[in-house]
C-alpha cells in the first residue's frame, strides 16, 4: 500500500487535441489536481491555447480567460482585481503559460505583477521552445539544442545561449514562493503548488514539460526524459521561499549522456559542447548549493522572513524598507 | 454642482460617478492627470476602485479586459503611443465583446516627438471595433463617460468604447463644468450585468480557437452590433437629455445647416471655433453651418447622407493626416454620400496637426473656399492649412 498524495478529481478531461505524451497536459493536469475547481485560468498564445479544444469544447473543468501572448502577466493582475471588487472570494488566479510566453514576449508583464505581488500563481511549462509554432529557439532553448531557427554556419542548427534562469530573476523581484518541479515528480509537482496555494502573493512554478515533437524522442520516454533531466543536474529541483533557497532533490547522479542520447535534438552534439552542458550543470548546482547554505536560517544571508505584503503594496513596504537607517 | 474643472478632471469625474470598480492605466502626457486624480480619490478612500498602475498601455487594457470577463466594470485612458501600444487588445476587447470604456487624449504620433493634439492616434484605430466618441468641450468629457458605459454595455452593442478629448485644448484647460449628483447618475447607469461571466461554478473558455467554419459567424455577430450602435446610441442621448437636461444632438452634432449651402464638417475642439466662424458669416449674409462629427465609430451613415441631401457642398476639416489620398473622415464620408443619386462636392482641409492652432481666419478662409466650390467646382480634393509657406484656397482674397 502506498500512500496516495495525489488528489484523484480530473479536470482534464478526455478529448484534448495534445500530442501523444506531451509533458504540457501533465503539468496542467497535475497542477489542477493540486488546485482542485475553485479556479479561473489565463492562458497565452501557447499549445494550451489550442489544446482544450475549438469553440465552444472546452477539455477543461475550470474557466478559461484567453489572452494576447504577451499578456498573462497582466490577465492575472486584472482577473484579481476583478474578482476583488467583486467581491468574489476563495478564487485562486492562475497564468498557465508557455516558455516563450513567459521569459521573451511576456515577461514585462510579469516582471510587474511580480514588483506588485499580485496574489496569484503563475506556473511556466517550458518544453524549452516555441513548440506550438513549431520548434523554434526561445529564452529557455539550452545550450546545445537544436531547433528550426538556430543557425550555426556549417553545422546543425543549436542553441549557443543558455537557459534564462527565471527562477533567479523571479527571486530578485522578492516575490513570496518559487519552485522549480518536472512532470517527471508528480509527488513534488503536487506538494509544491498546493503549497504556492496557501502563500498570498505571486507565486512562480517552473514546470520541465519534456515535448516528444520537438525534443525528438518516442512518446513513451517523457517520463523517463522528466526524470533524467532532474538526475542529470540539468534541470534541479528547487525552491525559494521568501528568500530562503532550498533544494528538494540533494543528489545528482552522472546521467547527462543518457539524457542527451535519448533526445534527437541532441544527435550528433560535439564532444565540446557536451562537455560545456556538463560544465555549466556544474556550475549551477556549486551555485544551488551556495545559495542554499547562505540564506538558511541563521546563515549570514538569511532574510528574516518577512510576512507578504498585500497585493498593491509590495512598492511601498520595500520603499519603507529602503528608507529605515 | 458647477465647479471650475479641466478636461481630464471632468473624466476623473465621470469615472468616479460611474461606479467603476477597476482602473488600469499607465503614465502618458497628457492623460496622466486622469490617473492622478483617480489614484488621489481612491487614496482618501472617496472612491472604492481597485486601482492598478501596470507597465505599460497594452497591460493596462489586457488587465482592463480580464476584469471585465468576470463582471467587473473597467476603465483605462491614454493617449498617442499608448493608444497605438494598446491595438492588439482594442481588438480582444471588441473580439471578445467586453464593454472596456478608456478615455483618450488626442495626441500626434513621433517621430518628431509632439505631445500636442492631433487625432491621428484615434482615427488610426478606426478598425479595431472600438466606438469613438469626440468631445467639445469639458462638460461633455464628463457627461460622455457615464454615456460610453450605457452604451458599451448594451446588450444590444458589447463593444469597448473610446471617450475622446483634444490634448491640452481641453485636457488641461479649466471650463465650468456641472457636475451631476451620484443619485441621478445611478438611475442613468445602472450597475454594470453581463450575461456571461467567468467563474468557477459555471467553467467555459472565453476566447477559445475558432475554426473557418466558426470564426465568421463571431464577427458578423460584432457586425450586427456595430449596425445597431447608432440607434442604441441615438436612444441613450434621448435619455441623457431627460435625466440631465443635456443635449448633444445626435451622432453628428448639426450647428446652422438647415438652409446652408455649403457646411464644414469638424471633430473635436476645433468645431467651436467654426461655429464662432459661422455665426460671423451668417451675419454677414452667408449661408453656413458646421457639422459635427461626434462619433466615428459606428460611423453615422444616415446623418451624413441626410447632410448631403441638403447641402450641395461640404468642407471636412481634419486634424489629422492619415497617409491617404485624403483624411479618412473625407474618406468614410465620400464612401456614405456614394449612396445619393447626386452626391455634394466634398472638400477636405488637413489643419491644426502636432497641436497647432486653427485659427478663425483659416476657417473663414474654408468657408469662403467652399462658396467658390459650390458655385465653381471642385478643383483640389485635398488643401494643408497653416503649413508655413504653403498656399492654399488660392483665389480667395
Amino acid at each position: 500500500m502506498t500512500r496516495k498524495t495525489i488528489p484523484e478529481p480530473e479536470y482534464v478531461l478526455p478529448g484534448h487535441s495534445a500530442c501523444p505524451g506531451c509533458g504540457g497536459t501533465l503539468a496542467i493536469r497535475y497542477m489542477l489536481k493540486a488546485l482542485g475547481p475553485e479556479v479561473i485560468i489565463a492562458v497565452p498564445a501557447c499549445c494550451w491555447a489550442i489544446v482544450p479544444g475549438y469553440w465552444p469544447q472546452c477539455a477543461l473543468r475550470v474557466p478559461v480567460h484567453y489572452n494576447a501572448f504577451e499578456a498573462t502577466g497582466a490577465a492575472i493582475a486584472g482577473l484579481r482585481a476583478g474578482l476583488d471588487a467583486l467581491g468574489r472570494k476563495g478564487v485562486t488566479v492562475v497564468g498557465f503559460a508557455g516558455d516563450g510566453g513567459t521569459v521573451d514576449i511576456g515577461l514585462q508583464a510579469l516582471s510587474h505583477s511580480a514588483v506588485r505581488n499580485v496574489d496569484a500563481i503563475y506556473v511556466m511549462y517550458d518544453n524549452e521552445a516555441y513548440m506550438n509554432t513549431g520548434v523554434q529557439h526561445s529564452g529557455e532553448t539550452p545550450i546545445g539544442a537544436w531547433t528550426t531557427t538556430t543557425p550555426v554556419p556549417g553545422a546543425t542548427l543549436r542553441a549557443r545561449e543558455p537557459k534564462k534562469d527565471i527562477i533567479a530573476i523571479l527571486a530578485a523581484h522578492q516575490i513570496p514562493y518559487a519552485a522549480t518541479v518536472s512532470v517527471g515528480f508528480p509527488e513534488d509537482f503536487v506538494k509544491k503548488v498546493q503549497k504556492a496555494q496557501r502563500v498570498k502573493g505571486l507565486k512562480f512554478i517552473h514546470a520541465l514539460t519534456p515535448c516528444p515533437a520537438g525534443w525528438r524522442f518516442d512518446s513513451s520516454k517523457t517520463i523517463q526524459v522528466a526524470k533524467l533531466a532532474v538526475d542529470c543536474g540539468l534541470f534541479p529541483l528547487y525552491e525559494v521561499e521568501n528568500g530562503r533557497w532550498i533544494i528538494s532533490r540533494k543528489t545528482i547522479h552522472h546521467t547527462l549522456d543518457a539524457y542527451l542520447k535519448v533526445q534527437g535534438r541532441y544527435g550528433r552534439t560535439p564532444p565540446e559542447i557536451v562537455q560545456l552542458i556538463q560544465q555549466q550543470i556544474d556550475a549551477h548546482w556549486q551555485r544551488l548549493l551556495a545559495l542554499e547554505a547562505f540564506t538558511a536560517a541563521g546563515a549570514p544571508g538569511s532574510a528574516p522572513a518577512p510576512t507578504p505584503p498585500p497585493s498593491g503594496a509590495a512598492v511601498d513596504s520595500r520603499l519603507a524598507q529602503d528608507a529605515a537607517p | 454642482m458647477k465647479q471650475v474643472m479641466t478636461g481630464n478632471t471632468a473624466a476623473a469625474w465621470g469615472v468616479r460617478l460611474a461606479r467603476v470598480d477597476v482602473i488600469a492605466t499607465y503614465p502618458i502626457t497628457p492623460q496622466t492627470t486622469i490617473m492622478e486624480k483617480l489614484a488621489e480619490w481612491v487614496e482618501k478612500g472617496e472612491f472604492p476602485a481597485q486601482y492598478i498602475q501596470t507597465e505599460s498601455e497594452h497591460s493596462s487594457l489586457a488587465a482592463c479586459i480580464a476584469a471585465a470577463s468576470v463582471g467587473a466594470r473597467t476603465y483605462t485612458a491614454t493617449s498617442s503611443h499608448g493608444l497605438a501600444l494598446m491595438h492588439e487588445l482594442l481588438l480582444w476587447a471588441s473580439g471578445a465583446r467586453l464593454p472596456v470604456v478608456l478615455t483618450d487624449v488626442n495626441r500626434a504620433l513621433a517621430p518628431p516627438w509632439n505631445i500636442w493634439t492631433d487625432h491621428i492616434d484615434t482615427v488610426a484605430e478606426r478598425d479595431t471595433g472600438c466606438l469613438q466618441l469626440y468631445c467639445e468641450s469639458n462638460q461633455e468629457v464628463l457627461d460622455m463617460m457615464l454615456f460610453a458605459y450605457r452604451v458599451a454595455e448594451d446588450r444590444q452593442v458589447l463593444l469597448p468604447m473610446m471617450v475622446i478629448e483634444d490634448a491640452f485644448v481641453l485636457s488641461h484647460t479649466s471650463e465650468i463644468v456641472d457636475v451631476p449628483s451620484q443619485e441621478i447618475v445611478d438611475q442613468y447607469l445602472p450597475k454594470f450585468e453581463p450575461e456571461f461571466r467567468l467563474d468557477p461554478s459555471e467553467p467555459f473558455g472565453l476566447g477559445s480557437v475558432a475554426m473557418p467554419d466558426q470564426f465568421m459567424e463571431f464577427r458578423y455577430r460584432a457586425s450586427l452590433a456595430m449596425d445597431r450602435a447608432p440607434e442604441v446610441i441615438r436612444k441613450a442621448l434621448g435619455e441623457f437629455e431627460r435625466a440631465f437636461g443635456r443635449s448633444y444632438g445626435g451622432l453628428i452634432e448639426e450647428y446652422r445647416c438647415e438652409d446652408a449651402e455649403v457646411a464644414l464638417v469638424v471633430a473635436g475642439s476645433a468645431a467651436s471655433t467654426a461655429k464662432a466662424v459661422a455665426d460671423e458669416l451668417r451675419r454677414e449674409g452667408h449661408r453656413v453651418g458646421v457639422a459635427r462629427l461626434r462619433v466615428f465609430r459606428p460611423f453615422p451613415v444616415e446623418e451624413i447622407r441626410a447632410l448631403g441631401k441638403r447641402i450641395s457642398t461640404l468642407g471636412v476639416l481634419e486634424r489629422a493626416y492619415a497617409f491617404g489620398p485624403n483624411g479618412a473622415f473625407t474618406t468614410e464620408i465620400k464612401g456614405a454620400l456614394l449612396g445619393l443619386l447626386a452626391p455634394p462636392r466634398v472638400k477636405n482641409y488637413i489643419a491644426g496637426l502636432g497641436g497647432r492652432d486653427i485659427r478663425p481666419e483659416e476657417i473663414r478662409r474654408m468657408f469662403l473656399d467652399l462658396e467658390r466650390v459650390s458655385q465653381a467646382g471642385l478643383d483640389r480634393e485635398v488643401e494643408w492649412v497653416g503649413v508655413q509657406g504653403l498656399r492654399w484656397a488660392e483665389g480667395i482674397p
